[in-house]
């Protein structure tokens, strides 16, 4: 079942904060909550953070009697999500996951089991590596309980507290094949997954409101062999900077107990962000017997290919296509393509390359300077006009980055906004008296300029810069004044 | 039905029908103990509502001012639904169920909830929390179950129409052994929304009355898709009480030679009871039908898949009766604790017992060898059938291997109880309908009954034939 995807075999990365000569294998399992108008089997509004217990209804709080109607618009995502993580749609059927949990309602779980929706499909990470996805099923989502008390823990709390309002709400559980060799991969898992998540619509993906969750499979082995050792379940893992520290620690942990003894036992364990440590949660031995069957109450899903076709049809860009055409068009580098197609800007930055802006200085300028919430007043065509601006002169770094702060605030045409700042082409000349200035002022500065290593002469650059562009309110080029500095030294 | 027409009519007046209900169930009650609860005030209120509307000259529905009794299994909003366990105790629902919905709507008038065995678990409504249910016919007989209380309730003349829910043979059974007419529906005819589940791909909800023409018009009113319920048919259109007339020339009659004592056939069905239903062939044939022997393997291995398959389904369906929520409450020093105590307190011997089985089925390890061979029995029943259908409208089979037997004489034996359900299993498996029509008395002089099984969806065959029974007997 979890043969590894071919791609991913290829070129095996090295994690480096393991000891040398052990691999790290890591497998991630990822909770999506779906967003719908209503909950999975019942009518009841799907919204983070309502007053506890108020949407809720007979079927999602399990009474007796009550029955489950599939919310179609969830499968309609599951297909949609799963067909972007390139999976086949299978006919599927529900199942129950029987187990006891005082915010499970029905004390069993919703879910599929031998017939998911998805399966076998692949994640391209932003750097060309394949992880193979096994499933991505639907599922419902448990209530959330409150243990007042006796350290938050269910069995030592005073009393608990359960809010049923998540009780119901669609989940895809996404399930990768254990081809994850490096702690970085595995932060680039998530991440691709939720922007692949956010571009297709299925969710909003917040990890901080728990619509996004991840559960880590780690193992480790000795290189080179091909084995797959005893792995651990790491739960409770809240953010992508605990996602790297619970898997380091926990490879850590595996690696010292293979060495001094047998290894690890099979077992879930809980990543405790504050001790930095994992704990842990139920072993093999007693862990719980689901005893999954068909769920009676509802009926297969068996899509038409028709369906699958239209869902194909209708599938927006994604993001590792988005990343590949931005490159192609401006030359960005792979942080840079990952960092415009995650904020959307990737459609910015090809319109004004194709408007004729400089695809170098298209990418610097929306990196830098247009990592803001709002900027939809800032148009293709006029924030090309303004890299252009900057590309022939007419503008500085520095100006264009105040002129592009215009366009975000109230749009409109970047030479109007220059022009009412003020900002006009400097006279070289003009600067080189001011220069002559400065050096006759600072002639420390300026001799270290000269006879400092490479180092120093930057640092001193950065220190006459500073003082012209304090001269000139901003308006001069930072880089003619580099190059006025440099004839001079040289002179 | 006669009181409805009356009651429309302006001729009756809805309360006096109920009023008089109430009396007879005050009167002999007590004794039978068909009814967990009896809602005397809001049956009133309800008949008067209607007498009003006949006044005024408003359309009235097609059960109008008739008393009805409603198992305890079907929720009803703000009056107490127990399944006769103690787990419930307390519990209002906060809805209806679609089949009282729709039975509010058609006008009939509930007089009160029904006795069951907890959970709709066993074949004589002893397993009750509350005390059994005895037989109207003779006291010291059990009315049968899991609808015991429905049945008895019809039978004894409290109520014309009773609802009861069908698992293995849990209408069918005590409509045999009560002298009335009990059916189980197509699974997907009737809607489950609100009937507590006890084995989900099996329950379906049906009717029972004194008659096969009051069976017919309560099934005409209660089946239909109810987009609540997933495994609700897409477009059921009843026509029961359309076709009773209809007679049986030409029909094609199997006789199930397994379920009729034949040889490698089920054991144990009596000599009295096989009697009549010889009887009940020969009345059909002389009716026109063309009769015929038939077998059906399959339908010996019913009663073991069903042990399999129900018991799971229930394990699953159960485990909700936690003492977080809702019903009963025993407290314990951790939650795990409270909940072992909540149950070990609210379930009863015969529902514990079924859990532990169901669990067992399910659990990994066992899952092929018990729960996922009953399913392949299943399919197997399935396709025996439908071969069997190709060259036949109706089958029948005597419904129960005997006529009502005295309290207390089978509670202690959990397989000669199971034995009871042996020839109304195989519908619920296969999710076709049946129903059971009083035919003649035993040795014993209580009443037999005998079964006419169907394809799916052949609902109004069943009564049909039930009709031209009825006649004869």
């Amino acid at each position: 079942m979890s043969e590894p995807a071919p791609a991913a075999a290829s070129e095996t990365p090295v994690e480096s904060a393991l000891p040398e000569g052990w691999e790290l294998i890591v497998g991630l399992e990822v909770h999506v909550e779906l967003d719908t108008a209503t909950k999975l089997f019942c009518g009841c509004v799907n919204r983070f953070g309502a007053e506890p217990n108020t949407n809720v209804c007979p079927t999602c709080l399990g009474l007796p009697g009550s029955l489950p109607v599939m919310n179609e618009r969830a499968v309609e995502m599951a297909m949609i999500l799963g067909r972007a993580l390139g999976c086949r749609v299978n006919r599927s059927v529900m199942a129950r996951k029987n187990y006891f949990y005082p915010d499970m309602p029905k004390d069993f779980q919703t879910t599929q089991y031998d017939q998911p929706t998805n399966s076998d499909g692949l994640l391209e990470l932003a750097d060309g590596f394949v992880v193979g996805i096994e499933r991505a099923h639907i599922e419902e989502d448990t209530g959330k309980s409150v243990h007042v008390g006796g350290g938050g823990r269910i069995n030592e709390a005073v009393y608990s507290l359960v809010d049923y309002n998540r009780a119901g709400v669609p989940l895809i559980e996404i399930v990768s094949r254990p081809d994850i060799r490096t702690i970085e991969h595995a932060r680039n898992y998530v991440e691709e997954l939720r922007a692949i998540v956010v571009a297709t619509g299925v969710s909003d993906a917040r990890m901080e409101e728990g619509s996004i969750r991840v559960d880590a499979n780690v193992s480790v082995r000795l290189r080179g062999s091909s084995e797959l050792r005893t792995r651990c379940e790491i739960k409770n893992i809240n953010s992508l900077r605990s996602l790297g520290r619970a898997i380091e620690h926990e490879a850590l942990r595996q690696i010292d107990l293979w060495t001094t003894g047998s290894g690890p036992q099979q077992q879930t364990r809980h990543w405790d962000e504050d001790a930095g440590r994992t704990t842990p949660g139920r072993s093999k031995e007693d862990a719980e017997d689901y005893r999954y069957f068909q769920e009676p109450d509802l009926v297969p899903l068996d899509p038409t290919p028709a369906t699958i076709t239209a869902i194909d049809e209708a599938m927006p860009p994604l993001p590792a296509a988005r990343r590949a055409a931005l490159r192609a068009a401006t030359g960005a580098g792979v942080d840079a393509a990952r960092l415009l197609v995650e904020r959307g800007q990737d459609g910015l930055a090809m319109a004004a390359v194709a408007a004729g802006a400089d695809g170098a200085k298209t990418v610097t300028r929306l990196v830098n300077d247009l990592a803001v919430d709002d900027w939809s007043k800032v148009e293709a065509e006029s924030f090309a006009a303004l890299v252009r601006m900057e590309s022939s002169g007419e503008l500085s770094a520095s100006q264009a980055k105040q002129v592009l702060g215009d366009l975000v605030e109230a749009g409109g045409d970047p030479a109007a906004h220059a022009a009412a700042r003020g900002f006009e082409v400097m006279d070289t000349t003009e600067l080189e008296s001011l220069l002559d200035q400065l050096i006759d002022d600072n002639p420390g500065e300026w001799s270290r300029y000269c006879g400092g290593d490479e180092g120093e002469r930057k640092k001193m650059q950065g220190f006459f810069t500073g003082q012209i562009m304090k001269a000139t309110r901003g308006q001069a080029d930072g880089k003619v004044v580099a190059e006025l500095l440099a004839k001079r030294s040289s002179s | 039905m006669e009181i409805a027409a009356a009651v429309s009519a302006g001729e009756r007046s809805a309360l006096e029908v109920v009023d008089e209900h109430l009396d007879l169930i005050a009167q002999r009650d007590p004794e039978l103990h068909a009814f967990n609860l009896v809602t005397a005030e809001s049956a009133r209120a309800e008949a008067a509502a209607i007498d009003a509307r006949v006044s005024a000259g408003e359309a009235v529905g097609p059960l109008a001012g008739v008393p009805l009794a409603v198992k305890d299994n079907m929720c009803t909003k703000g009056v107490p639904t127990t399944c006769s366990s103690k787990i419930l105790e307390g519990w209002r629902p906060p809805y209806d169920a679609t089949v009282v919905e729709r039975l509010r709507q058609a006008g009939a008038v509930s007089v009160g909830k029904t006795n069951l065995d907890e959970f709709a678990m066993g074949s004589s409504t002893e397993h009750s929390a509350f005390g059994p249910t005895r037989n109207p016919h003779d006291p010291s007989r059990v009315p049968g179950g899991s609808s015991g209380g429905s049945a008895a309730s019809v039978a004894a003349g409290f109520t014309p129409l009773g609802i009861g829910s069908d698992t293995g043979g849990s209408i069918r059974q005590p409509a045999a052994f009560c002298g009335v007419v009990g059916m189980k529906p197509t699974y997907g005819a009737v809607s489950r929304y609100g009937l507590i589940a006890f084995a989900s791909s099996l329950d379906q909800i049906g009717p029972i009355a004194a008659d096969v023409s009051g069976a017919a018009a309560l099934f005409d009113v209660i089946a239909g898709h109810d987009p609540l319920d997933s495994t609700s048919i897409g477009d059921f259109a009843p026509t029961a009480s359309a076709v009773l007339d209809e007679g049986v020339e030409g029909l094609r009659i199997g006789v199930v030679k397994e379920l009729s004592g034949g040889p490698g056939g089920v054991p144990g069905l009596a000599v009295d009871v096989l009697a009549r239903a010889a009887e009940a062939v020969e009345v059909l044939a002389a009716a026109g039908a063309l009769v015929d022997e038939v077998s059906v393997p399959s339908s010996t291995l019913g009663l073991s898949a069903y042990y399999l398959v129900a018991p799971a389904e229930a394990s699953s369906n159960l485990a909700r009766y936690d003492g977080v929520r809702y019903g009963l409450r025993v407290d314990g020093p951790t939650s795990p604790e409270m909940t072992t105590a909540t149950r070990t307190a609210g379930f009863g011997p015969e529902v514990k017992r079924r859990i532990m089985l169901g669990t067992y089925a399910l659990s990994a390890g066992y899952y092929d060898a018990f729960y996922g061979k009953a399913l392949k029995v299943r399919t197997m029943m399935l396709n025996d059938f439908a071969r069997v259908y190709e060259n036949f409208d109706v089958l029948v089979s005597p419904t129960t291997p005997t006529t009502a037997f005295e309290l207390g004489t089978r509670t202690q034996d959990p397989l000669t109880m199971y034995v009871n359900d042996v020839c109304t299993i195989p519908s619920n498996l296969t999710g076709h309908p049946a129903i059971s029509v009083p035919f003649g008395v035993g040795d014993d002089g209580m009443p037999v009954g005998v079964q006419v099984l169907a394809p799916a969806l052949h609902d109004a065959q069943t009564f049909r034939v039930a009709a031209v029974l009825e006649a004869a007997s």
